[in-house]
């Protein structure tokens, strides 16, 4: 704008909705800063507190803060890697036949589909996951543990009602899907064609053209897209609060009635009867999770930076 | 610029909000000057506490607000520990409690009271507690309570365990996997379940009664409703409800001396209207100590009390006629039928419903 000005002596008409319109965009933007900044503000002014909590405070006989926390934050990083570790290869494989393998008309369509899913409230993916998903997988759990039991994954005892973490991270892996899928199918999409057709002409099957061509290209890509997925699943709350049955404990086993439970659950869960210092280290709780997700975010940034410079991110 | 594109949906924008911000009261739009001789009485009240209350103080605000056109009634149900705290820092005219106030509580000062006066807990509702459970198979489950303590405490882990056979000789029992589901939020009920164990089964139950679930098994459901879920829904389950919401499921008796007694209205109201009060307290604090170690099958001990706090003389004596009104109304016989109705409560026995009256008739 101003190289504009500089160079010839007549100057642009600054037309009102020139001016109204940059002043916009500015005012948008400082406004995403600010908002943060006072969030990240309560946060730490509210958490004060529960960092030096008497014992007393806690409920179920914790000690510190530090105690009552860790457990909470297992919870959401575990549930967070169970959610992504179903969702990637699947949104993955929906996305490489949305852009390589479906006819025309049926990858729009399926496209579409994919995307109403990120339009359903978690609180309807909750009512779902305790309703339909949990008595029907209930079954399948008894038989995986009288089964696989010596797996220490699968260890019983079985759950009677099927709300277990598996249960969670399924739902939270349909609520992530479209989010990873529709990123992933722009970036496979914009593979250059260069590349594929070489590839098939130096006489690669189509399954060793997206080995060799698309994925490469698209790697950094489906970090990202994971990463916006891993942030979704992170903070999860309701569905988490409807569906887990949770407990205050570090623990593997996927099939059981104690599960570890995650910070944004435990807050719903325990926001209500909350009085007092309890509110405090709730909201502390709260700050751990903001200080998770960020360095989740920041791990990301670190690795599409250093692979950009050799894919489709850029 | 067009801005006719702009003004239209600003019309609408501002009719909007006008034609809703003229339905903004939680009372009903009736014109208050009908009811000629009802009511004298104006003004707002306050209240917050147990959210077990909730459902009846629904019902009882809207059922006094038709009779008194001129009160409003609002009661945040935040839990009984924050309704409590609200209601001895003055921002509330009475608290909601499911547990009566602590003695250090009662030591302080009170904000809404005169000063020299203090506070007394007065019982408004009474909701029995039942154990509720999916067994395949199984219609009706005979359980004592050492047996009901190990299977909350994840010591008895299989239907056909012969501690629940003994008790239960008639019934076919699988050998399914026991799942005792608890309340995974914060409740009143969790801890009126968990002191009924501690105090019967103090052998086994050892964990103090509080809020919380105290042990870290079994599987946990949010709120009344999710334990029903995940009752209903699961395979060899238990729990325990609110009496009102246990709906179709099977429902457990409990052993009262040598007898399986099966909730009933009468038998709760009965067992509370038999337990001592707290004692070393003010005669008109009403705080009840129930008697969990009966042993008189007509009574049915697992059973939650619900009290409304109140001052016994208020800073603001307009103020103090308003909640005398209300929690008059709450404890008196409609207001005690209108909340068997809304929220599956247990009346008040006449007896205690007089001593309340005769507190509420002290109070300035």
């Amino acid at each position: 704008m101003t190289t504009a000005v500089a160079r010839g002596t007549i100057r642009a008409p600054q037309r009102p909705g020139d001016r109204i319109f940059s002043t916009a965009t500015v005012v948008s933007g400082g406004l995403i800063l600010a908002v943060l900044a006072s969030v990240a503000a309560f946060l730490l002014v509210q958490s004060l507190p529960a960092f030096v909590a008497k014992p007393e405070d806690f409920t179920g006989g914790y000690t510190n803060f530090w105690s009552y926390v860790w457990p909470l934050a297992f919870g959401t990083l575990w549930s967070a890697f169970l959610a992504l570790l179903i969702a990637v290869p699947l949104a993955i494989g929906i996305a490489l036949f949305i852009s390589h393998y479906a006819p025309r008309k049926l990858s729009q369509g399926l496209g579409y589909i994919v995307d109403l899913l990120a339009a359903v409230p978690s609180v309807v993916f909750g009512l779902w996951g305790i309703g339909v998903l949990a008595p029907l997988l209930q079954p399948f759990y008894a038989t995986l543990v009288a089964w696989f039991g010596w797996i220490p994954l699968f260890a019983g005892p079985v759950s009677g009602t099927g709300r277990t973490i598996l249960t969670v991270a399924i739902v939270l892996a349909v609520m992530v899907l479209p989010i990873i899928t529709a990123l992933c199918r722009e970036i496979f999409l914009q593979t250059p064609v260069l590349y594929e057709e070489a590839s098939l002409a130096l006489g690669a099957t189509r399954w060793e053209m997206i080995a060799m061509a698309v994925l490469p290209f698209g790697r950094s890509g489906i970090i990202s897209a994971s990463m916006l997925g891993l942030g979704r699943a992170l903070g999860e709350t309701m569905a988490v609060a409807m569906v887990l049955s949770p407990s205050s404990q570090v623990v593997f086993q996927l099939l059981t009635s104690q599960n570890p439970t995650t910070i944004a659950a435990n807050i719903a869960l325990n926001f209500p009867e909350a009085h007092g210092t309890g509110v405090n280290i709730l909201l502390a709780t709260g700050l751990v999770l903001f200080v998770i997700t960020l360095a989740v975010n920041m791990v990301a940034r670190l690795i599409i930076n250093r692979r950009k410079a050799f894919s489709g991110a850029n | 610029m067009n801005f006719t594109r702009f003004g239209r949906p600003a019309v609408i924008a501002v009719v909007a909000a006008l034609a809703l911000s003229s339905c903004a009261s939680n009372e009903s739009a009736t014109p208050a000057s009908t009811e000629g001789a009802a009511s004298a009485l104006t003004g707002t009240l306050t209240g917050a506490g147990s959210s077990a209350q909730g459902s009846a103080q629904e019902a009882w605000i809207a059922a006094f607000q038709t009779a008194n056109p001129d009160v409003t009634v609002n009661y945040d149900p935040s839990g009984s520990g924050a309704g409590r705290e609200t209601f001895i820092g003055g921002g509330s005219d009475f608290a909601g409690s499911d547990s009566y106030l602590k003695d250090e509580e009662l030591a302080g000062t009170f904000a809404a009271c005169a000063p020299g006066s203090s506070a007394v807990d007065l019982p408004v509702y009474i909701s029995p507690i039942a154990v509720i459970f999916n067994v395949e198979g199984v219609k009706d489950l005979n359980l004592d309570s050492d047996t009901l303590a190990k299977i909350f405490k994840g010591e008895i882990t299989t239907w056909n365990d012969p501690a629940i056979a003994a008790l239960n000789p008639k019934a076919t029992l699988p050998a399914t996997a026991i799942t005792a589901v608890h309340r995974s939020d914060d409740s009143g009920t969790t801890k009126n379940f968990t002191d009924y164990l501690f105090q019967t089964a103090p052998d086994v139950w050892t964990d103090a009664p509080a809020d919380p679930f105290p042990l870290q098994s079994g599987e946990g459901a949010k709120g009344t409703s999710g334990v029903v879920d995940a009752v209903t829904n699961g395979v060899g389950t238990i729990g325990y409800a609110d009496a009102s919401k246990a709906g179709d499921l099977g429902v457990a008796k409990i052993k009262v001396g040598d007898k399986f007694v099966g909730y009933t209205a009468d038998a709760a109201a009965a067992v509370v209207a038999d337990s001592p009060l707290v004692e070393g307290r003010d005669k008109s604090d009403l705080a009840i100590k129930i008697n969990r170690l009966t042993t008189d099958p007509t009574h049915y001990p697992l059973v939650l009390v619900s009290y409304a706090v109140v001052c016994t003389e208020y800073a603001d004596a307009a103020q103090g006629e308003l909640v005398k009104a209300y929690v008059s109304y709450m404890a008196g016989s409609d207001g005690q039928s209108v909340a068997a109705s809304a929220g599956g409560a247990a009346p008040l026995s006449t007896e205690l419903a007089d001593k309340v009256s005769a507190v509420l008739a002290t109070i300035k």
